[in-house]
């Protein structure tokens, strides 16, 4: 596998795979007493946050303490231009504190990738921009295997702000690497620029793709998160309006098939995007997937960090 | 005095070319070397009247980190240039007929090309009050061409006025062509396939096209002169074609890059592609070429925008703006346009030199290459290809998105009245500290 994670496209089938299993396994430890492996000691691992977050960073956190790893939060965020340092200069300064892995989210798309131009160390994209967030993807995977089992010839329908969402970047990657079929809903303003060149079908109406009627049954629903700044760049009128044509109310829930689970990144914006009849109800995997989060992020540190590394063998042995 | 031995004029039969006190003093199949005159060996490369940029960013005073007028004087001599228009957007911003003066003086101290103050449509570039227009065209700087350029004079009213209060000074106004509410700051990828999938702001070829559109217009109904900077999209050239079949004065440039590179490159999300207005797909870039050729667009400009590597190690959204252009124009224009048989080399002199000293009112550039006419001059050999080394450039900044390439087209000598401020590929005089 490469040193570095930074988009899903980088991902093979067999390595996402590899990491969903690796990820099985990371996660039966957390039903122990003790949850650590030794997998990483000795390691450090720098959580180089440009951006506020709370779930992705602390998410990453507690993957690589239980990896055994010393970890580091560094909370760049206006640091960079602000301040009138370059890039370039705060990637150097924190790699050269000896490091062997950076997890990176920044503000700005393609941000994490020049980084990988100037450190040695293993570099995994935490979320750039409005580009991608591979591991949201991978968890979200981890998540939807749980529920559905295999998930080639899966179809997953992802609404919201399509425009400025990293996780659809990645997740449509992810799915179909992994063989899923994908519809995008969103309203004209947020389809992003060229989306007719991403291999998904796409879609203005939410009811009449729940409905199977767009591009077939539906197997889960992917709700985004919807930022209310949209609404002065006239992306959308109204947060009555917006949630009227593309938020998960119970009526559209049960246009869904039985089977058919709810997720959503997080954080939620309750009676926007998403009711809390759905962000609740049995179909909700939303806490599944912050669950889901820990592990899969020991098992991409472990696969980027120490799997360049053969010496190193994973033991999960209760 | 200087003889030129076997010159090809335009690209045309060999003659050799007589420069004294400044001027073309003679031309013909052999001429007998007068007592005292320097011979050059031209070896049949190509002359030029000296080339001519409209759109030079020379960031003295204010950024003298990235460049000075020396510095760009001299990389503008090195790639065949006799004279450049010097953008306004300096800090501070040339707005008063003082600041032209002054930048006017230093290309006059530095002495290898005409430097061309170009003066700012509004005051400060704030786009709310027009700057002192009448004092910058009175000044000794004579400003013709005056520019917001960096940020487009988006105000229809104040564009409007400025087309009107330019009219008595035979000026023009080049607009910046960018609709700060379809592409604002942050915007700084094609809109298309690309930006989408990199997740980078779009800017899309219509808030370009739109203010083209508005301001012909406008430029009709006052009756002023417009020029519009770095056209990059298929849709503008289609606007300024349709303008001038109405008789509308209005002209365009069009960059090296514009010409030459593709919004492709983006994939890595390197800065030193990041350009105002961005890259464009490659039918945008056919579109431009066709347009330069047939003459729609009437002139190449660089955009020579040098930027410290510090703005420029960012995040591709955060970096700076622009790219240098003066040495590798000649090339870039040679390998697009010339060598793919759209223009030849009296097609390539009109577009890098006769138009541009037209539309900037430049007295003794352009000019056509018999007796008597002011020897403005350069000659480069169109076979001898070299590869363009950052290092090596006489910018102080390093920001060339042309790296690695090979171009065609060395210049090997350019003239400024006679004298000659390259030769043998080389500066003639040291007269320029290096930064």
């Amino acid at each position: 596998m490469s040193r570095h994670l930074l988009s899903a496209a980088d991902l093979t089938a067999d390595q996402a795979w590899e990491i969903l299993d690796s990820a099985e396994q990371m996660d039966a430890i957390q039903n122990r007493e003790v949850k650590k492996l030794p997998a990483l000691r000795g390691r450090t691992v720098v959580n180089l946050f440009f951006e506020d977050s709370t779930r992705t960073r602390s998410s990453f956190e507690i993957a690589g303490k239980w990896l055994s790893a010393d970890v580091i939060n560094v909370s760049a965020k206006g640091s960079s231009v602000s301040k009138g340092e370059s890039l370039r200069d705060t990637a150097l300064t924190v790699a050269a504190l000896g490091v062997d892995a950076l997890v990176v989210r920044h503000n700005a798309s393609g941000a994490v990738q020049r980084i990988t131009e100037w450190v040695g160390c293993s570099v995994i994209n935490a979320g750039d921009g409005t580009h991608e967030h591979p591991t949201q993807a991978l968890l979200d995977a981890f998540a939807l295997r749980r529920r559905l089992g295999d998930l080639a010839g899966r179809h997953i329908v992802i609404v919201g702000d399509l425009t400025h969402s990293r996780v659809a970047r990645s997740n449509v990657l992810l799915l179909h690497t992994l063989g899923a079929q994908v519809t995008l809903v969103a309203p004209p303003t947020l389809m992003p620029a060229g989306v007719a060149g991403w291999g998904c079908t796409t879609s203005w109406d939410l009811d009449a793709t729940l409905a199977g009627k767009v591009a077939g049954d539906v197997d889960a629903v992917m709700m985004l998160r919807v930022q209310r700044e949209r609404m002065s760049g006239g992306y959308f009128p109204s947060e009555r309006e917006y949630a009227i044509g593309y938020g998960l109310g119970s009526a559209r829930l049960d246009l869904l098939p039985e089977h058919a689970p709810v997720l959503h990144p997080g954080p939620m914006n309750r009676g926007l995007e998403i009711s809390s009849v759905a962000a609740d109800s049995p179909r909700s995997l939303v806490l599944d997937q912050v669950r889901a989060g820990v592990a899969v992020r020991m098992a991409v540190l472990y696969h980027v960090v120490a799997g360049a590394d053969p010496a190193t063998e994973l033991e999960v042995r209760a | 005095m200087i003889l030129l031995r076997g010159a090809r004029p335009l690209g045309g039969p060999a003659v050799d070319v007589l420069l004294a006190d400044g001027r073309i003093a003679g031309l013909g199949d052999r001429i007998e070397a007068p007592d005292g005159a320097e011979l050059i060996d031209a070896g049949g490369a190509v002359l030029l009247p000296g080339l001519v940029d409209l759109h030079t960013h020379l960031r003295e005073p204010g950024r003298e980190d990235t460049e000075t007028v020396a510095t760009g004087s001299a990389a503008a001599a090195l790639g065949g240039f006799t004279a450049v228009h010097a953008m306004a957007n300096t800090n501070p911003v040339a707005d008063t007929a003082e600041i032209v003066e002054q930048v006017l003086a230093l290309g006059r101290r530095a002495g290898l090309v005409d430097v061309r103050p170009v003066g700012a449509v509004s005051a400060g570039l704030a786009g709310e009050r027009l700057a002192e227009l009448g004092g910058m065209a009175r000044s000794a700087a004579a400003v013709r061409v005056f520019s917001d350029d960096g940020r487009c004079v988006s105000d229809a009213r104040l564009m409007r006025r400025a087309l009107e209060y330019l009219k008595p000074f035979d000026a023009v106004l080049a607009q910046h062509a960018q609709d700060p509410r379809l592409a604002d700051g942050a915007a700084c990828a094609h809109e298309g396939e690309l930006s989408g999938r990199l997740g980078l702001p779009g800017w899309p070829s219509v808030a370009e096209e739109s203010i083209v559109a508005r301001d012909v217009m406008l430029a009709r109904h006052t009756g002023g002169r417009l020029h519009v900077c770095h056209v990059s999209t298929a849709g503008t050239v289609e606007v300024v074609r349709w303008a001038k079949a109405q008789g509308i004065e209005v002209t365009a440039e069009v960059t090296p890059h514009h010409l030459l590179l593709t919004c492709d490159l983006l994939t890595g999300y390197d800065p030193v592609f990041k350009v105002n207005p961005p890259l464009r797909p490659a039918e945008d870039v056919e579109a431009l070429r066709a347009g330069l050729a047939d003459g729609t667009i009437d002139a190449v400009a660089t955009d020579h925008a040098p930027h410290a590597s510090h703005d420029k190690d960012h995040a591709f959204a955060d970096a700076a703006f622009g790219m240098l252009g003066l040495q590798t124009a000649l090339g870039v224009v040679i390998a697009t346009m010339v060598e793919t048989g759209l223009l030849d080399w009296a097609g390539l002199a009109d577009r890098m030199s006769v138009r541009p000293a037209v539309i900037g009112r430049l007295a003794g550039h352009g000019r056509p290459i018999v007796v008597g006419e002011p020897a403005n001059l350069t000659l480069v050999d169109p076979g001898r290809r070299w590869q363009v080394r950052p290092a090596e450039l006489a910018s102080i900044a390093r920001n060339t998105p042309f790296a690695g390439r090979e171009l065609p087209g060395t210049v090997l000598a350019t003239f400024l009245r006679g004298r000659p401020t390259v030769r043998d590929g080389l500066l003639a005089e040291s007269r320029v500290v290096a930064g």
